[in-house]
């Protein structure tokens, strides 16, 4: 009912012919699409790579920081500075400042390719959310496991490996899900270090043709991507979750 | 902006100011009477007179009583010129009248019977010159190009300047030495998002890897300057300036032959606005008595003499 009531607003208002033929003109989203349906493929090889390194070392981190002993101050010290950094800088900064000036220094071998420095990017600052989102895993698994793993022997490493991280992992799919979908959506910020990525795409679209439609163009490809990715971790948490009551029935 | 610009800004405003007052004197196309003010661009007090059916009490504007001209911030030069003066403009103000653009709406203020503090400038991000719903400006002077599907959105003006695309390398790179157009195939070439200059790499040269699209000049320019790109396609007067200030040991490799039916620059109006009538006929009028050449000539003068790549 609120639903049909704001379509009702919408197409009733003065200005609704001229926003639907700016916004949503068939013939320009028919033109526009295949362009930037192909520079979408840049997209998805962007956060391909970037999410296998992501996992790897936002779990490195986390593990890091739950180093206990005053031995291990400076890496926790360490880690929680890069946390703190890392989520606090706007990621459209973080890109820029590597984009441009990483290549500027003109230091001998250093990459001047921009997919390269727009991976780096996100790679740096997604470390340091799915840090956190890592170490809420690990928080959330009852202390009596580790002490259990500890009593049976288990090094602290050990307990972590074999006790703690399978737990801790398959309890924040979900949030890591949400990461991997915000990065997905991050991509399109390395358009702004030239690379034509679907965004872009659809920018050159639109100010060549004076029409928006190219942007709903891209916006479809980014939410069709997103459907199957979500449905697929409803199916993985589901399964497991079928596994562990049935552990626990026996 | 480098030191180098500043100096190149003065240079340009001392000549500027100069002429200025005679080309208000042309512009009027009456008896020169030169003011003697110290500021460059003053108009004489004498009207101009009057285009047929474009009393300027009857014109159709956002604000009556002002001319509201809008453009992009930062103003670069050749376009516009004079330095930075009022927040919130970058590297120039359009409101001193110098530069291409800036002198051109003047002249065709004057023309419509707009004195000079009666013409307002606003700030219109080149993206949202085009967005639906009333405009914010009675038209926008951006180096816009006209094509017929822009066309369908807003209202062009006629003509205010014919573009010729060309291409800015590095001194000393591979692709400084290429002669012809066939020879920039192989190379990384970029632009600015949203100008012709894109289109034409795509339609006109078709390199064999997909060139670089930047969204704002100072983007595009620090690719050039990082290496990240071989060769930056801008319009000619652009490219003049890219090489003068922005890029040490840049040149312009070369113009390119204008694509068929050629490519020019139009004021964007509001679509159905009859305002572009009026702004036609002062365009007319300018052309011919000279006006707009003479313009042409102060501020676009280097913007000749790069050779030709076939």
């Amino acid at each position: 009912m609120f639903v049909v009531a704001i379509g009702v607003l919408i197409t009733r208002s003065p200005g609704w012919d001229e926003v639907k033929e700016t916004f949503f003109n068939w013939d320009v989203f028919k033109d526009s699409f295949p362009e930037i349906a192909e520079a979408f493929l840049l997209n998805v090889k962007i956060f391909l790579i970037a999410e296998i390194f992501i996992l790897v070392f936002a779990l490195m981190l986390a593990v890091l920081r739950s180093l206990r002993g005053p031995a291990f101050f400076p890496l926790r010290a360490l880690a929680v500075v890069y946390a703190d950094f890392f989520r606090g800088v706007p990621t459209i900064l973080v890109i820029a400042v590597l984009g441009f000036g990483a290549p500027a220094l003109q230091l001998e071998g250093v990459p001047t390719d921009v997919v390269f420095w727009g991976i780096v990017s996100l790679v740096l600052v997604y470390t340091a959310y799915v840090s956190e989102v890592y170490r809420a895993g690990i928080e959330s698994v009852h202390p009596s496991q580790d002490a259990a793993a500890r009593s049976l022997g288990l090094t602290h490493g050990q307990s972590l490996r074999f006790v703690v991280l399978p737990q801790a992992v398959r309890r924040v799919i979900p949030p890591l899900l949400n990461d991997f979908i915000g990065l997905q959506k991050d991509t399109a910020l390395v358009g702004t270090l030239g690379a034509v990525e679907a965004f872009n795409q659809s920018q050159i679209d639109a100010s060549a043709t004076f029409n928006y439609t190219p942007y709903l163009a891209a916006a479809v490809l980014f939410v069709a991507i997103t459907i199957p990715l979500a449905r697929f971790t409803d199916w993985l948490v589901a399964r497991d979750r079928r596994r562990q009551l049935a552990a626990a029935g026996r | 902006m480098s030191v180098r610009g500043r100096r190149a800004e003065l240079l340009i405003g001392a000549c500027g100011a100069a002429i200025g007052v005679g080309i208000a004197a042309l512009e009027s196309g009456e008896a020169l009477v030169l003011a003697a003010t110290a500021t460059g661009g003053r108009a004489a007090p004498a009207a101009a007179a009057d285009l047929p059916g474009c009393a300027t009490g009857s014109l159709n504007l956002v604000e009556d009583g002002q001319l509201t001209v809008g453009t992009d911030n930062p103003a670069f030069p050749p376009w516009f010129g004079g330095g930075e003066k009022n927040k919130p403009w970058k590297i120039n103000d359009p409101a001193t009248g110098m530069g291409f653009e800036s002198a051109v709406a003047y002249a065709v203020a004057r023309q419509l019977g707009f004195a000079r503090d009666e013409v307002k400038w606003t700030y219109v991000p080149f993206l949202k010159s085009f967005a639906p719903g009333r405009k914010s400006f009675d038209f926008d002077i951006n180096q816009i190009s006209y094509s017929p599907e822009r066309a369908r959105a807003v209202a062009f003006s006629k003509s205010y300047y014919d573009v010729k695309q060309s291409v800015v390398v590095k001194k000393g790179t591979p692709i400084a030495n290429v002669r012809s157009i066939a020879g920039l195939r192989k190379y990384k070439l970029g632009a600015q998002l949203g100008t012709t200059s894109y289109q034409y790499i795509v339609n006109q040269i078709k390199p064999t890897q997909k060139p670089g699209v930047f969204p704002q000049n100072t983007a595009a320019v620090n690719a050039l300057k990082n290496g990240q790109i071989d060769g930056l396609v801008v319009d000619l007067p652009t490219a003049f300036f890219v090489t003068a200030v922005q890029v040490p040991n840049s040149k312009v490799l070369g113009q390119f032959p204008a694509k068929p039916g050629g490519e020019h620059f139009g004021m964007v109006f509001q679509k159905g606005n009859s305002l572009v009538g009026c702004v036609n006929k002062a365009l007319d009028r300018l052309k011919a008595n000279g006006a707009l050449k003479a313009i042409e000539r102060i501020w676009l003068r280097k913007a000749t003499g790069a050779p030709v790549l076939q």
